[in-house]
């Protein structure tokens, strides 16, 4: 058998892929051959591998594992899950010492990983059974605890070079799970009993009279009644149950027709049965049953994808973390489950660690990487004193931080919060199909009354199959499945985009939309500084004076130091730093003083001869660069535009948009941004009052304004606006008055939003249309007797099934969702 | 046709035998990860371990 993998490189690590180090220090057989390895971790890792015979997994995998996943000294920290403690959240002991815990696994990459982690695990004596499930990533686990700690447990699957860390599956999530269980059930019950009556049935349809003897006929009856009473007790009972809270609460459903008719053409088959005359329609029955709970389930599914995207987002905090014990008095850090933190608790946040709540820097510097709650993919600077959020990775060094705000009240929670209104919220639609309905429902049983009535004084014996027919056939399913179907659906490809719909209406009103209303700073621009332009005064290059820049500034605070900063990578190392406030940085590179700041600053070094007349450049702010032999460079910072704000604004113009863009900033900066980005209609020096007044004016001409901003300023137009878009990296406060946030502050979205709702309207308009018309040439035939009561069912479960698979059309398909969850600039919600 | 007398209740049986069998699929989470074991079988060994 060959050895060698689809991914075996001489150059690269043998387990990780990552590059050789020059020389290379560790090696390890493997299937007979030496192998390079980058580290001592993957070399540890890869001797556990072949050393439990589980080679292979080399053979067999499809991707390198994660490289972060390998990391020694890791294993120390997990003695603390055999805490009683610590164990009580998450692990279950069931009798004869077993216990049992979900795990979350991290770096699995392919299927070739849950074999790994599935034979190494079985190997441990005491390891009772493990199974990891490469959909959710998750894993149980279970063990004999007199045998085995869960810790080495733990250390087995890190020595092969995972991670796992218990995972308490929420109550939220198990009863979803439950609920998709119960749903299958009842489905899988229903589809049995309606394939096995229809068996029963069929050869009665065709049979000519007499042709069967009666005595077959009677037994089929009664095998049909039989395996129809499990799908009426068990698969319908939520028909029931629905109606009498309809019926109890003094309202009229769609659950009160569908129980009637089932339960009224039951309790006539089973008589027919039971006399041994007249017809049964326990094929109806069965097949009613059955195509509504398909329908149902599909809306479920639909749905619960749209939940798996929230999910995901409050998964993202780690499970444990390092507390000090004793902060600041003791430096001494102990492991705690994450549920466990209090507000107050002094955290210790290491390189590339998850925060786990938000919370205040009070020790260190670090960068942390916020994009995913603000979808900003640079890193933020942290000092002492600024605030973190949970979810936030730490790039820099090593972090002390406070916790304010945890579990609950922390950013990512409440941003779940908000996607949870929008989807317990019932749109205004559907609110009026919820009371159309009621109407509808009672006109139904009004028909229902007068055909019978009707057929009771021509032909008694077609009373029966015409009520059960009129009751099945009109269903208000469709009618009821139209908007929420469609409004799911929308909802989660909108998400999947990174735009988080908070308010139900929040799609509708897009749809209609006609001006939208831009704030300038952190909307179409980035809200941060950067060098527009830079002004060479002496000898030095361009890039030798930003380098210079950057190296004086490298511990700057002040936005535009950072800007510099971050302008380029700074090769030159400044020493006698001398910080001036308000002023400028001074400090000396390669034995030369040289200072960077404002005109007057650096003049004090630079001579007093001033530089060239400065151009001057509208929404521009100057820095200086000068050493003792005089004026060395001028650095022009604007606050640029974002790369796709022109690009929208055309696209928002080409769909019949009028775009407008308001701001608080001088109307000369604004002009001059509103030229860039091509808005014809801009307003300066605006106050929150006066863009609100700006709106209300747009709206009393009879305009549906979307209005898109982030700032605190922001928040009463973005309340007033009919529908609103906050940017995720803008204010909470913006963000709660907003309908609809932008996670992944990507403009584009916007006009791709634009053309879903306006698609997302259409699919109701036709779902509502299609109903509508389907019930007004369905109940005439039904209430004439032309349509048997099963042709009835298949009509009525038909119409809801194509309700639901044209809302299904708003669902991005498989391989546009891959492709989306690929370039999406928001990886927790791909 | 009075085959018809067992065949029936025979079908009904084994109604409900399949019933029982989903029931407990469903109950084992068989159907909860459609994804994973199409690529688990790829990699089963067969070869003893050393």
């Amino acid at each position: 058998m060959p050895s060698a993998s689809l991914l075996d490189t001489p150059e690269t690590c043998f387990h990780c892929g990552l590059p050789l180090p020059a020389k290379i220090a560790y090696r390890v057989v493997v299937d007979g051959t030496e192998r390079p390895m980058c580290c001592a971790g993957c070399a540890a890792v890869a001797k556990t591998i072949v050393g439990a015979g589980l080679v292979d997994y080399y053979r067999n995998r499809a991707a390198f594992p994660d490289p972060g996943a390998a990391i020694p000294g890791f294993v120390d920290e997990l003695a603390a899950y055999d805490l009683p403690d610590l164990q009580r959240g998450f692990v279950h002991e069931d009798a004869d010492n077993a216990a049992e815990a979900a795990l979350l696994l991290e770096g699995i990459r392919c299927a070739a990983c849950v074999w790994l982690i599935e034979r190494r695990l079985r190997q441990l004596p005491g390891v009772l059974d493990a199974s990891v499930n490469y959909a959710t990533r998750r894993m149980r686990v279970r063990w004999d605890a007199a045998r085995i700690k869960l810790s080495r447990i733990l250390t087995a699957v890190v020595e092969i070079g995972y991670r796992a860390s218990p995972f308490d599956p929420d109550k939220a999530e198990t009863a979803r799970r439950a609920e998709r269980r119960q749903s299958l059930k009842r489905l899988a019950i229903a589809a049995l009993g309606m394939m096995q009556v229809m068996m029963f049935a069929v050869p009665t349809y065709f049979a000519s009279e007499g042709e069967i003897a009666p005595d077959h006929i009677q037994l089929m009856h009664w095998a049909s009644l039989l395996l129809t009473v499990p799908v009426l007790l068990f698969s319908a009972r939520e028909f029931f149950v629905g109606a009498w809270r309809d019926l109890t609460g003094h309202r009229l459903g769609m659950d009160v027709p569908i129980a009637l008719g089932i339960a009224t053409a039951f309790a006539a088959s089973a008589w027919s049965t039971l006399a041994a005359r007249g017809e049964v329609y326990f094929d109806s029955v069965t097949m009613f049953v059955f195509l509504l709970l398909a329908a149902r389930f599909l809306e479920q599914e639909a749905r619960s994808r749209s939940g798996d995207a929230l999910e995901r987002l409050t998964r993202i905090l780690p499970e444990r973390c390092r507390r000090f014990s004793g902060y600041p008095a003791s430096r001494a850090t102990h492991p705690l489950a994450t549920a466990r933190l209090a507000v107050g608790d002094h955290l210790l946040i290491g390189t590339g660690e998850r925060i786990p709540a938000d919370g205040m820097v009070v020790e260190g510097i670090g960068e942390a990487d916020e994009s995913l709650v603000s979808g900003e993919s640079r890193p933020v600077c942290k000092n002492p004193g600024d605030p973190v959020m949970a979810g936030a990775v730490n790039l820099g060094s090593p972090l002390v931080m406070r916790a304010t705000a945890v579990g609950t009240q922390n950013t990512v929670a409440q941003i779940a919060r908000l996607v949870d209104r929008a989807l317990g919220e019932k749109p205004a639609i559907a609110r009026l199909v919820d009371r159309a309905a009621s109407w509808f429902v009672l006109s139904v049983l009004a028909v229902t009354a007068l055909a019978a009535a009707w057929w009771w004084a021509t032909d008694a014996r077609q009373v029966l199959p015409v009520v059960i027919a009129v009751l099945v056939i009109t269903c208000p399913c469709a009618l009821g499945l139209a908007t929420p179907a469609a409004l799911a659906a929308a909802s989660h490809h909108l998400v999947r985009r990174g735009l988080l719909p908070t308010r139900a209406n929040a799609i509708e009103t897009l749809a209609e939309v006609t001006d939208i209303v831009f704030d300038k700073t952190g909307t179409l621009t980035r809200g941060t500084p950067a060098i527009m332009q830079t002004t060479l005064l002496g000898a030095l290059s361009e890039g030798e004076v930003t380098a210079i820049a950057a190296a004086l500034e490298e511990s700057s605070r002040h936005p535009l130091g950072k800007a510099l900063h971050a302008a380029a990578p700074a090769p030159y190392a400044a020493t006698h730093l001398i910080a001036h406030s308000g002023a400028g940085v001074q400090g000396t590179v390669d034995g030369i003083v040289y200072r960077v700041g404002t005109l007057e600053f650096v003049r004090g070094i630079a001579g007093t001869g001033r530089p060239i007349e400065p151009q001057s450049i509208a929404s521009c702010t100057l820095v200086a660069l000068g050493s003792k032999q005089g004026w060395l460079a001028l650095f022009y910072f604007t606050d640029m535009l974002r790369p796709e704000s022109c690009a929208v604004v055309t696209q928002l113009e080409a769909m019949g948009k009028t775009v407008h863009l308001l701001s608080g900033d001088s109307p000369g900066i604004v002009a001059h941004i509103a030229t860039e980005a091509g808005i014809a209609r801009g307003r300066g020096g605006a106050s929150p009052t006066s863009k609100l007044d700006y709106i209300r004016a747009l709206q009393a001409k009879g305009a549906v304004v979307a209005m898109i901003g982030d700032g605190v300023n922001d928040a009463p137009s973005l309340g007033g606006a009919q529908v609103s878009v906050a940017m995720g990296s803008g204010t909470d406060v913006a963000q709660s008055a907003a309908d609809m946030v932008l996670l992944s502050s990507d403009l584009h979205v916007i006009p791709e939003a634009l053309r879903i709702a306006r698609s997302t309207r259409a699919v109701i308009r036709q779902n509502l249309v299609w109903a509508a018309a389907y019930n007004i040439v369905a109940l005439p035939l039904a209430a004439c007797a032309t349509v048997t009561p099963w042709i009835a069912a298949v009509g009525m479960s038909l119409s809801s099934l194509i309700v639901v698979a044209n809302a299904l059309r708003l669902v991005p398909s498989g391989a546009a969702a891959a492709r989306l969850a690929h370039t999406s600039p928001h990886p927790a919600l791909a | 046709m009075d085959i018809l007398y067992l065949l029936i209740p025979l079908s009904l049986v084994l109604v409900l035998l399949i019933g029982a069998v989903f029931w407990w699929a469903v109950d084992n989470g068989q159907f909860e990860d459609l994804e994973g074991p199409a690529h688990r079988i790829l990699h089963d060994d067969d070869r003893p371990s050393p």
